[in-house]
């Protein structure tokens, strides 16, 4: 690995993103406009907001990440910088480490602001703040990967902002966060344990509330970890030096 | 056949598929270093996709590839070997110096490389714009100052010199031509007939086959003929002839 073209990839990834500051006013501003409704939905029940705002923050990050990487990624496809890229000596890790480096940058400021604002001005609780904003970036990143990974499915731009409901919307529905796993189908239950997100909510919740960590945080945030290397890994094989 | 020092890129017996269809059956070329070889061929002929196979980005289904004594795509080849797509490969959301900075970070190349290879493409009083606001013959620039970076051995280039006015097309091909007399071995691709005049060989292609392989005047004192237009017209009919 060379940090060096990591590092480019990261500054370049990031010049870019320094040119769409449309892009960038969106990504901080859309989730917090969204948790400010929220809370004043829950008018009557602040306590429901209350519960629910920092699981919102922490599956957040795994929406916008995995959207804007999708995209990125197709862009990079069938631009044919990707494949001028795999004529040069740069590795596909440290490709793929540079984008990581700047989507981790990038869910770092939406994740502060948003949770500035919502553990702020809107009240809501959280035992260990700054455990919180770790998991949430956490959770960008994986949707970072899981988007990367899902690109290479897509042959269009339509495509790709179809895997978001195709792929997310389906797990915010079942991690847990609208109801409890145990009392949904069993069917669904049982798919839960293998939607990633479902492991985001699990720790944010123990890391929001009091009481100790326990080994079923490090076992959630373990896997995801593990669920991160292993979409940077597939990611990483659908980046191919030689195509049809 | 042992490739002779000369050789830069030697190609035997290479067959691509693609979507079930044999686009390359069985060529052989080679390309001298030190010279302007230009691939001429009609569009569709398989021009890019011999060009992708030298780069090593291209699957292929037999023969073998060797760029300067390697395999193509070689991990040690792949920073000697310039590529310049049909369609500029560049970003079109950064300026042309963040475009040129990148790839040179990316290849290693100091960063004042950067100056020399806007210049080599004459885009001197480009070089804060946004790519995305350039004509489509400045973006084929700024992706051909991305691929002299690293001052490459060996510079494939696809239609480089398609939608140029005739002032900057002379331009490039002065810069070809002493890239040439530096040791590159340079292979150009064009659609325009009149660019053969400019290589010091030709290969001509039609359907995935190299029909003809040699300097321009060789090739139209054989066929009688007065342009490399007519010069293919009447391979193609000899050809013809013969099957």
């Amino acid at each position: 690995m060379s940090p060096a073209a990591t590092a480019a990839t990261a500054t370049r990834v990031l010049e870019q993103l320094r040119h769409d500051p449309r892009t960038v006013a969106m990504i901080i501003a859309v989730p917090t406009v969204l948790l400010v409704v929220l809370r004043y939905v829950f008018d009557g029940q602040v306590a429901t907001f209350d519960r629910i705002a920092p699981p919102m923050l922490g599956l957040i990050p795994f929406v916008t990440m995995f959207i804007v990487t999708s995209v990125a990624m197709l862009r990079e496809r069938t631009s044919g910088t990707l494949e001028r890229l795999m004529s040069t000596p740069i590795r596909k890790l440290e490709l793929l480490a540079g984008y990581a480096v700047a989507f981790g940058v990038m869910t770092l400021a939406q994740v502060v602001v948003v949770a500035t604002i919502t553990l702020g001005p809107l009240g809501a609780d959280s035992e260990r703040p700054l455990g919180l904003v770790a998991i949430a970036v956490l959770s960008g990143l994986l949707g970072m990967t899981l988007g990367l990974f899902v690109s290479a499915f897509a042959r269009s731009e339509f495509q790709a902002v179809q895997f978001m409901p195709m792929f997310v919307l389906p797990q915010f529905l079942i991690c847990g966060l609208f109801v409890p796993r145990d009392r949904m189908a069993a069917v669904l239950e049982w798919a839960s344990y293998a939607a990633p997100l479902t492991y985001v909510y699990d720790a944010v919740e123990r890391v929001a509330s009091p009481g100790a960590l326990g080994t079923a945080f490090w076992l959630d945030t373990a896997v995801l970890v593990g669920v991160l290397a292993l979409a940077l890994v597939l990611g990483s094989v659908t980046l191919r030096r030689r195509t049809d | 056949m042992p490739a002779s020092p000369k050789t830069a890129v030697a190609i035997r017996g290479l067959t691509v598929v693609r979507g079930g269809s044999v686009v390359l059956p069985d060529l052989s070329a080679d390309v001298a270093a030190g010279s302007v070889t230009g691939l001429l061929g009609p569009s569709g002929s398989g021009k890019s996709t011999l060009m992708r196979a030298i780069v090593g980005v291209q699957r292929i289904a037999s023969g073998t590839v060797e760029v300067l004594g390697l395999p193509a795509g070689d991990a040690a080849v792949r920073a000697r070997v310039g590529y310049v797509t049909q369609a500029a490969s560049v970003y079109d959301d950064l300026t042309v110096v963040e475009n040129l900075r990148y790839f040179a970070r990316v290849l290693s190349v100091p960063a004042n490389e950067v100056d020399r290879a806007v210049t080599a493409v004459g885009l001197e009083h480009h070089e804060g714009r946004m790519v995305r606001t350039l004509s489509g013959g400045e973006r084929g620039r700024v992706s051909l100052a991305a691929a002299l970076l690293p001052r490459p051995e060996v510079l494939i280039m696809d239609e480089p010199t398609v939608g140029l006015d005739p002032v900057l097309r002379r331009q490039l091909w002065d810069t070809f031509h002493s890239l040439a007399g530096d040791g590159v071995a340079l292979l150009v691709s064009s659609h325009v007939m009149e660019e053969a005049a400019e290589c010091d060989t030709l290969l001509l292609m039609r359907d995935g086959h190299i029909i003809a392989s040699e300097a321009p005047a060789t090739l139209l004192a054989r066929t009688g003929t007065a342009g490399v237009g007519e010069a293919f017209l009447a391979l193609i009919g000899e050809k013809e002839a013969t099957a």
